[in-house]
């Protein structure tokens, strides 16, 4: 199969329908037309994410992102939430390391209500001593119920080990000393800095057309302020070199690798994307995959991926082994780090990973919600519209020679983080 | 729109909403050999779902074989003599798809997310590992220990789960939806070759079988292929009928605890035994359904309304009712409590409000919201062609046919508000479980 044959069948053609729009007061997005199903959805984010919790403070855009839709102007928590149920409207926000995003999802009928409750929530939220109190405690039931979770434990053992007097270092969600004592004037002052339209990124997929939308668009968000003000987050390599044993009382241990990563800018990311499908990506036939699970039955699940983290991005993957074998386990992935970094692959695995790889592009585009969210994914990294015509392109046309290259920049096992939660022997 | 091949079979929001707007053409037909086949076009994206969905689940598990359905399913990855051990993944791999398969009580189901012009060689796979596994010891033994791995990650290194186990076990004194999925752990380590061929030559055949195919493809393209794939493969003859052992009448309110010292923040669960789509009257499952979303919606339901914003002695309360289901099913209420309240109190407030809803129901309001949501829902899902495939293939393997799938939206509608409260005197508590997520004591 030639690379021109991959592509010609891949082309995610819902998403290279997407288009440019622009409201009359500025406000940019990514739309795609598509009037088959009576809704819309709305994907959006803000540059800032949890990295930007006031220092000392983290779980600030954590709890912002329970409380905006916990009453906006007119209406209290109660009149909001029965707003949102009695039209049927989805309404989600979410805070991960870079990012505070947002979701919106409604049925045509409803999509001015819809719009003008995403402006309240963005604008006015009431921030009431009640919803504060009510929202807290649910955070904080979650980090007990997380207390004593081996893979919530694992996660932020990684982070803090990965990243230490970092931000990226810090439970995102925050932790039982840290939650209370945040106060309204912290999520104001959050809002205030990282809300604004220099660093708003908007994809609107569904049942909306260009006249429609632009207004929309400006009710939404023209207000916002136009410059941010984020704090300076420093550019970090993910610190590795060690492995962490924490004891915890399960039959199996929780195995959490990773190795500093690359940017989504960097020139070898795409590279490092075959390289990473071949070594732990996501089908049932990668190394890690045959190693562990079909040859030794000693997991369920084990995986490895990039996550370009914009402040010190990382390969990382997570198994989890019952502790007589554990031991065994961070073996064999090591030893298949090992063989991989000299980038020994042969011509037919990575013809076969990239056959994978532009094939499964579609599959990304079958939903409303999977295309905005793909659509504005694009957006952050900055990628350019034509992406989704040139991605495949790009997959083709990596060789042998990229994959070593890659191999031998990232897969460096001296400098691999382990971190072990559980009882494993030996 | 697509062709349609059955007449009425159109998939579109309530009444209410007005002329068919987004309407989808579903076709269903049947092969000579008994395979039963649902067709669902989407020709949004050039990409199908293709499933196979058998009317067996680990309910349907031989006593002492818990467990086998699921392991089954692991199994079925391994080869056939066309197709020899990891050559189906491979090419679904190559050619960009995905795949996967999931067990349940009622059912298991295969399925391949391709292009669409791959979907005759995912039917000519999946249509020769329905008579044709091949199984060695080889295989097998690898695969026992990647399914107690499975079992330590879900269930034994996790309390909660550990609790839902016991508190179906004792839900259903008789019927065996009272074992887990996956299987007990002595039972899973005692499973062989043997066991899953037994399992597979007895379920395993076109006329226990439903194909659905979703996305952009048409109802004829679909009818031929299958008559070249599947349509080769011979049926079971004198299929045996799907026999349960048979749940009494409860009698005796049942309490679960489970204390384990990694537990730190406890939980309220109760469970009722309660009539699924398939065994209950005409709109009594629907008014179950309406009844949990009027009970536990996240924050507009009844329960969060007393227990957590009025009385505070919870951070969140929420209920489920999980009617998809060949026998009688489950209801449930779940509830987090607030720090200093022990689980007897919230337990009271729980039974407290129970009592007021079934002593004065619901506002007009209420119902109102609740139907809004699930018929809303409704609509959403089409959006997705493989939450579609999935809807109708748990609906059709549990007892309901393609046109109960449609009507339901225009069902929901039609509930009357009495109904919903009359449903309320399944919440007896002669017929439920109570389970307590508590820690030890330090």
């Amino acid at each position: 199969m030639t690379a021109a044959a991959m592509v010609v069948t891949a082309a995610p053609v819902r998403a290279t329908a997407a288009r440019k729009v622009i409201s009359p007061r500025g406000v940019e997005a990514w739309l795609v037309e598509d009037h088959a199903n009576p809704l819309v959805a709305v994907q959006f984010a803000f540059t800032g994410g949890s990295s930007q919790d006031p220092q000392g403070k983290p779980g600030v855009a954590h709890l912002l992102s329970g409380l905006l839709d916990e009453g906006a102007g007119p209406y209290d928590s109660i009149a909001f939430h029965e707003k949102l149920e009695d039209l049927a409207i989805d309404l989600h926000f979410d805070a991960d390391r870079d990012y505070f995003s947002g979701t919106l999802k409604t049925l045509t009928k409803n999509r001015d209500e819809a719009f003008e409750l995403l402006r309240l929530s963005l604008h006015e939220p009431r921030f009431e001593p009640e919803a504060m109190e009510r929202v807290k405690a649910q955070i904080m039931a979650g980090l007990r119920r997380e207390a004593k979770e081996p893979n919530a434990i694992a996660r932020n053992a990684f982070a803090a080990a990965g990243f230490p007097d970092h931000p990226y270092g810090v439970p995102q969600k925050g932790t039982l000393e840290t939650v209370p004592p945040i106060t309204r004037d912290d999520l104001e002052s959050y809002r205030r800095k990282s809300f604004a339209r220099a660093g708003l990124k908007i994809a609107v997929v569904g049942d909306i057309d260009e006249k429609t939308l632009v207004e929309a668009l400006d009710r939404a968000f023209a207000d916002l302020a136009s410059r941010a003000g984020l704090t300076r987050v420093e550019d970090r390599v993910m610190r590795g070199g060690e492995e962490r044993k924490i004891d915890l009382p399960v039959p199996q241990s929780v195995i959490v690798f990773g190795l500093p990563g690359l940017a989504r800018k960097d020139k070898d990311y795409v590279p490092a994307v075959v390289m990473n499908h071949i070594l732990g990506g996501g089908s049932f036939t990668s190394r890690l995959w045959t190693e562990v699970r079909e040859k030794r039955g000693l997991a369920y699940s084990v995986y490895s991926s990039l996550s370009p983290f914009k402040h010190g991005p990382i390969l990382a993957g997570a198994t989890s082994t019952k502790n007589e074998r554990a031991r065994e386990s961070i073996s064999v992935i090591t030893a298949e780090i090992e063989g991989l970094s000299g980038g020994d692959v042969s011509a037919d695995e990575l013809d076969k990973a990239k056959k994978y790889l532009t094939g499964s592009f579609a599959l990304r585009f079958d939903t409303s919600t999977k295309i905005a969210r793909e659509l504005l994914q694009a957006q952050l990294d900055d990628l350019g519209m034509d992406y989704f015509s040139r991605r495949n392109e790009e997959i083709a046309a990596i060789d042998a020679a990229d994959i070593a290259r890659v191999a031998k920049r990232l897969l460096d096992t001296k400098r691999m983080l382990v971190v072990v939660v559980g009882q494993p022997v030996g | 729109m697509g062709e349609m091949v059955s007449a009425g079979l159109v998939l579109a929001g309530a009444k209410s909403d007005g002329a068919a707007e987004g309407a989808v053409a579903i076709s269903e037909f049947r092969l000579a050999n008994g395979l039963d086949v649902v067709v669902i076009p989407d020709h949004r994206t050039p990409v199908v779902t293709h499933m196979i969905w058998y009317r067996a689940g680990a309910a349907d598990e031989p006593r002492g074989k818990t467990g086998i359905a699921h392991f089954l399913e692991h199994l079925m990855f391994k080869g056939t003599k066309a197709h020899p051990e990891g050559e189906f993944s491979r090419t679904v791999a190559e050619l960009g798809g995905e795949e996967n398969a999931f067990t349940s009580n009622d059912y298991t189901a295969y399925f391949q997310r391709v292009a669409k012009e791959h979907l005759r060689t995912m039917m000519e796979f999946e249509a020769d590992r329905m008579r044709g596994l091949i199984l060695t010891d080889a295989v097998v033994d690898p695969e026992r220990e990647v399914v107690l791995e499975e079992r330590r990650m879900r269930t034994d290194s996790v309390p909660s789960s550990q609790l839902g186990e016991a508190m179906a076990a004792a839900a259903f004194v008789n019927h065996p939806y009272g074992a887990p999925i996956i299987g007990w752990k002595p039972e899973i380590e005692s499973l062989n070759r043997a066991d899953a061929l037994a399992f597979y030559r007895r379920f395993y055949a076109p006329n226990n079988a439903i194909l659905i195919v979703a996305g952009d493809v048409e109802a004829g393209e679909v009818k031929a292929l299958a008559e070249e794939t599947y349509g080769k493969a011979s049926p079971t003859p004198d299929l045996a009928p799907r026999m349960r052992a048979k749940e009494p009448q409860p009698v005796a309110a049942r309490k679960v605890v489970l204390s384990d010292e990694r537990v730190q923040q406890p939980v309220l669960q109760r469970m009722y035994l309660t009539p699924s789509y398939a065994t209950a009257k005409p709109g009594e499952a629907e008014a179950l359904d309406i009844l949990a979303q009027a009970m536990g919606a996240q924050s507009t339901g009844r329960l969060n309304q007393r227990l957590v914003l009025e009385r505070k002695v919870a951070v969140s309360a929420s209920a489920w009712y999980a009617g998809t289901a060949l026998d009688d099913h489950l209801f449930g209420i779940y509830a987090v409590p607030s720090q200093g309240v022990s689980l007897e109190q919230l337990e009271a407030a729980v039974d407290e409000t129970l009592a007021e809803m079934a002593e004065s129901g619901f506002s007009e309001a209420e119902l109102q919201r609740a139907k809004t949501r699930l018929v809303a829902d409704a609509i959403y899902q089409r959006d997705s062609q493989s939450a579609l495939a999935r809807n109708f293939g748990a609906a059709l393997t549990t007892g309901l046919t393609v046109a109960q799938v449609i009507d339901w939206p225009e069902l929901i509608e039609r509930v009357p508000g009495d109904e919903v409260k009359k449903a309320l005197h399944w919440l007896d508590k002669k017929r439920s479980v109570t389970g307590y997520l508590i820690g030890t004591a330090p």
